[in-house]
């Protein structure tokens, strides 16, 4: 990320490691004592954790309700300037 | 209680306009063989599985196809967003048009609404349950390998693609979900169903 925050490289970092915490809840459903699976679950869920915590201190809200961390002040959640997922202009 | 994440599931930025093959693709939308399917048949089934592991995997399932659903909505609209009156007309037929203009709306191809038959509930017979979700999951990808063959733009590809493979991995929970249950209640597994060779579509 050097040390400009791009927010469209972390979205995609966050969709990345969203995907491998995804698949692995899955297999780990049918497969709950599978040791190396839950631990890659445990490593996967604390760095996504990371990077959805870096990513609303600094572009507002991921998430509604409330689950989102807020360092700011801002809610961009219902800002024209925070495009929606089907959104590519 | 669900959470929505204002993010895809897979990135999507599709630049060409092209109508035509939005509407080939709105049948994973409102479709039989649909997301929108996929998603109510699994959260309505789940109510009546018999162990936890089965409820977690259904629910788990069910939300990930709501998330697949956003995703073929994406491409519809990215795919329609730029497309005159005249153009979306005609690729949409008349009857669809006059009624949602560029609305997305649950129908299939064939401009046919989205119907609750699609899915089934079976109650106590969950393993009538999980044969249908079996089904499902590779009725889906075949109507996604089919989607492929008539699709030559890759910003569509990829997303297709991803969507075909995640028909393949739910297919492998269900069938091992099958399996276990049926060896927890000592009944016979009848079937085993062979994946077609995979196909390269890069």
């Amino acid at each position: 990320m050097d040390n400009v925050l791009n927010k469209q490289e972390l979205l995609r970092q966050i969709q990345e490691l969203g995907f491998v915490a995804l698949e692995l809840n899955l297999f780990l459903d049918t497969h709950p004592d599978d040791e190396a699976a839950l631990n890659d679950f445990c490593y996967i869920t604390n760095n996504l954790n990371q990077l959805k915590q870096l990513y609303c201190q600094n572009f507002g809200p991921l998430t509604n309700f409330g689950n989102s961390m807020l360092s700011k002040n801002t809610w961009t959640w219902a800002s024209e300037d925070d495009k929606w997922p089907w959104e590519n202009k | 209680m669900w959470i929505y994440e204002k993010r895809l599931q897979f990135p999507i930025n599709i630049k060409k306009t092209d109508p035509q093959l939005a509407k080939a693709i709105l049948t994973q939308y409102g479709g039989p063989n649909g997301e929108l399917a996929a998603s109510l048949r699994y959260l309505s089934q789940r109510y009546t599985m018999p162990t936890s592991q089965a409820k977690a995997l259904l629910t788990d399932i069910g939300t990930e196809e709501l998330a697949h659903l956003e995703m073929v909505a994406t491409i519809i609209y990215q795919l329609t967003q730029d497309a005159t009156g005249e153009d979306y007309m005609k690729a949409f037929a008349e009857a669809l048009y006059s009624k949602w203009d560029k609305g997305i709306h649950p129908d299939d191809s064939a401009t046919i609404a989205f119907s609750s038959t699609y899915i089934n509930t079976m109650g106590r017979d969950y393993i009538a349950d999980l044969y249908e979700d079996l089904a499902a999951e590779q009725k889906a990808r075949a109507t996604y390998e089919y989607l492929l063959d008539i699709t030559k733009d890759p910003d569509v590809i990829a997303p297709l693609s991803f969507l075909r493979q995640r028909e393949i991995v739910h297919f492998q929970r269900f069938g091992e979900l099958l399996d276990k249950l049926q060896s927890e209640k000592d009944m016979k597994t009848i079937h085993q169903v062979k994946l077609p060779e995979e196909k390269a579509y890069f």
